[in-house]
């Protein structure tokens, strides 16, 4: 990454560091005053698409940790969403307040992305995708079958969060708490990336077997690469049962699993930011998808009331597709493309 | 009695299974990737089948051949729009390639087809063969004979036919067989225009034993098991392995849907795959990967 002109680093330390530059903590700082305001400032529609953001970005985090960093593909991301959504439903529904029952669907997840992990310590590239979307479909299945625990096919409410006694029943109450839990959850995936831990992600996914050779402890990388990864995508079904009051099989399927994908294909493999603009960009392109096909309906008449939800994944489907073939690194290189763009202003390089 | 019941209709599903999962063989052999987006192929060609046949007025005969023609052009203009360019890119990204491809496929049949059931005009006798108390429709027959036929054909062409050799070679290294003189370009989209071709039949043979919707394309995850448990790369094993899941998933069907609760046969494939790639991910017939830094 292009530093920017008379920034001396003198130790690994200062290399490092989030927030290198003065400038940049100015700009973080600006970011997070408009985060706060933000609500003041706009509509309850807004706020409820930031927040349906907060726990896609939650999600896309974990996915990237392990098939951007790690370089191992899942396509039953979804399962350990359900998996947390389903145990934070349960403990909250016992009356535990959701500084216990996130953590706990996390830590319910990330367990079962252990015991996944394990037996698929073996397998890589297609055949871990074939394994991860199988153990997908079976958790499904399960949600639906295993009635007494989950409610099946009806689905299971979740009560309204409750943060310092003070219920959060409107979006914009929800928007600080979620706003908090991601902000904690990418800071912490920084830090983890960011030291011996994310270097060694990084080398199994470059070069597994030399990796290997160098002394990075396969097996217990890679577990613990699941184990991150199922703990993120536990925390975020937490969220998504509270944000959504109702869970439903329905919300974990496969085709989420390949949303979450869409998200870290189209934000950038194997970067933070990358997982966040990702989780935004498809949690909003449905929205401009809807108000163009409503424009478009009263300019051509056979489009009346044509649209539903399969054309997002249509859409999702070509995006997927273009950005593997025309910008392989996602928005998150568009991105760095314009900043270097910048910072070098007005040479090219 | 029920046993010999449910073996007869599992051998009659497996082959379907078995047509299908001959389509991933053949583009894993040829190109080394899977494509997820098989199903949609299958799904495609049923309703160009459907749209000739009662749209057009073609007779069945002529219809199937029409449609294979169709969906082999489309598995070569797949090829060169969204495949090509990812040549030389990491298994991940052409994996993930075919995914946004079935997903998009998929909802535009959505879009065009709409989600009802569409009945396709049965070209054969109603009344099933009886063979003494076995009892067999003329769809299941067929789909058998065509599966079996079809891996003879393949088997000899992957063995002994210049091109077959060189996709071979193509899936093992792509560098090495552009240096041995092997025009790539050209194996991948043959070997796309194959697989859709064999897709097409499975997509005929579908239709008339199921019902004709967009949800066929789901046919084909089911069918992804068969493929790991015979090996990828085995056209044999593909037929074994859609025979045998076709078999165990009926059987799952029959003795455990009423301790459990429905649906066990939906899943019983998928619980298989996930055994299988613990216990041996190549399969039964799939030749390991040896991996040098």
């Amino acid at each position: 990454m292009p530093i920017r002109s008379k920034t001396y680093c003198e130790s690994y330390h200062e290399d490092i560091k989030l927030l290198n530059t003065i400038w940049s903590k100015c700009w973080m700082g600006l970011f997070i005053v408009g985060m706060l305001v933000l609500p003041y400032a706009t509509d309850t529609y807004i706020v409820y698409l930031v927040n349906l953001s907060c726990i896609a970005i939650v999600a896309a985090l974990g996915l990237n940790i392990l098939t951007g960093f790690t370089g191992q593909i899942s396509l039953g991301h979804a399962a350990f969403l359900a998996i947390g959504a389903y145990a934070a439903a349960l403990l909250a529904n016992m009356g535990m307040p959701f500084w216990i029952t996130l953590p706990a669907a996390g830590l319910v997840s990330a367990t079962a992305g252990i015991l996944v992990g394990i037996p698929c310590l073996r397998l890589k590239g297609l055949y871990l995708a074939m394994a991860t979307m199988s153990f997908g479909v079976m958790v499904e299945y399960v949600l639906i079958t295993w009635d007494g625990l989950t409610g099946g096919a009806r689905g299971m409410y979740a009560p309204e969060v409750s943060v310092f006694g003070r219920a959060l029943d409107t979006d914009e109450s929800m928007y600080y708490f979620l706003i908090s839990v991601s902000a904690v959850m990418i800071i912490i995936a920084k830090n983890i990336l960011r030291t011996r831990v994310g270097r060694a992600f990084i080398a199994v996914r470059d070069r597994d077997i030399a990796a290997e050779v160098m002394g990075v402890n396969l097996t217990g990388y890679k577990v613990m690469a699941f184990a991150l990864s199922s703990f993120y995508a536990g925390v975020a079904g937490g969220m998504y049962a509270y944000v959504m009051g109702h869970i439903h099989p329905e919300h974990f399927t496969l085709m989420s699993s390949v949303e979450y994908m869409a998200m870290i294909i189209i934000g950038g493999l194997g970067s933070i930011l990358g997982s966040i603009f990702g989780a935004i960009f498809i949690v909003v392109v449905p929205e401009f998808i809807k108000l163009f096909s409503q424009a478009v309906e009263s300019v051509i008449p056979f489009m009346q009331g044509r649209y539903d939800d399969e054309w997002n994944i249509a859409v999702f489907g070509l995006l997927i597709m273009l950005f593997l073939i025309f910008e392989p690194g996602g928005l998150n290189a568009i991105w760095q493309r314009i900043k270097t763009g910048f910072k070098n202003w007005p040479f090219t390089y | 009695m029920y046993f010999l019941e449910l073996l007869i209709s599992g051998i009659a599903v497996g082959s379907l299974y078995a047509l299908i999962a001959m389509g991933f063989v053949l583009i894993y052999k040829g190109t080394g990737v899977i494509n997820f987006a098989q199903g949609e192929a299958i799904m495609v060609a049923a309703f160009i089948a459907y749209y000739l046949i009662t749209y057009f007025g073609v007779p069945f005969w002529l219809a199937v051949p029409l449609t294979l023609v169709a969906s082999g052009l489309l598995g070569a203009i797949t090829e060169r729009l969204v495949i090509r360019p990812m040549l030389g890119e990491p298994v991940f990204s052409v994996v993930m390639i075919t995914i946004g491809l079935s997903i998009f496929l998929r909802s535009m049949g959505g879009i065009v087809f709409g989600h009802h059931n569409y009945i396709f005009p049965n070209p054969f006798p109603i009344e099933p063969l009886h063979m003494g108390e076995i009892v067999l429709s003329h769809n299941h027959l067929w789909s058998m004979i065509l599966s079996f036929s079809l891996m003879v054909i393949f088997f000899l062409f992957f063995k002994f036919a210049r091109l077959g050799l060189g996709m071979r070679a193509t899936a093992n290294d792509q560098d090495t067989a552009t240096l041995m003189g092997i025009n790539i370009k050209k194996v991948f989209a043959l070997t796309w225009g194959i697989s859709f071709v064999v897709a097409g039949l499975a997509g005929v043979g579908l239709a008339n034993v199921m019902v004709l919707n967009v949800g066929l394309s789901f046919v084909a995850i089911s069918a992804f098991p068969a493929v790991i448990l015979g090996g990828l790369e085995s056209i044999p094993g593909a037929i074994i392995g859609g025979l045998a899941i076709g078999i165990l998933e009926n059987m799952a069907g029959g003795y455990l849907d009423q301790i459990i609760g429905g649906g066990v046969k939906d899943v019983t494939p998928f619980a298989v795959l996930f055994l299988v790639l613990m216990i041996k991910p190549y399969g039964l017939f799939g030749t390991k990967e040896v991996e040098r830094v």
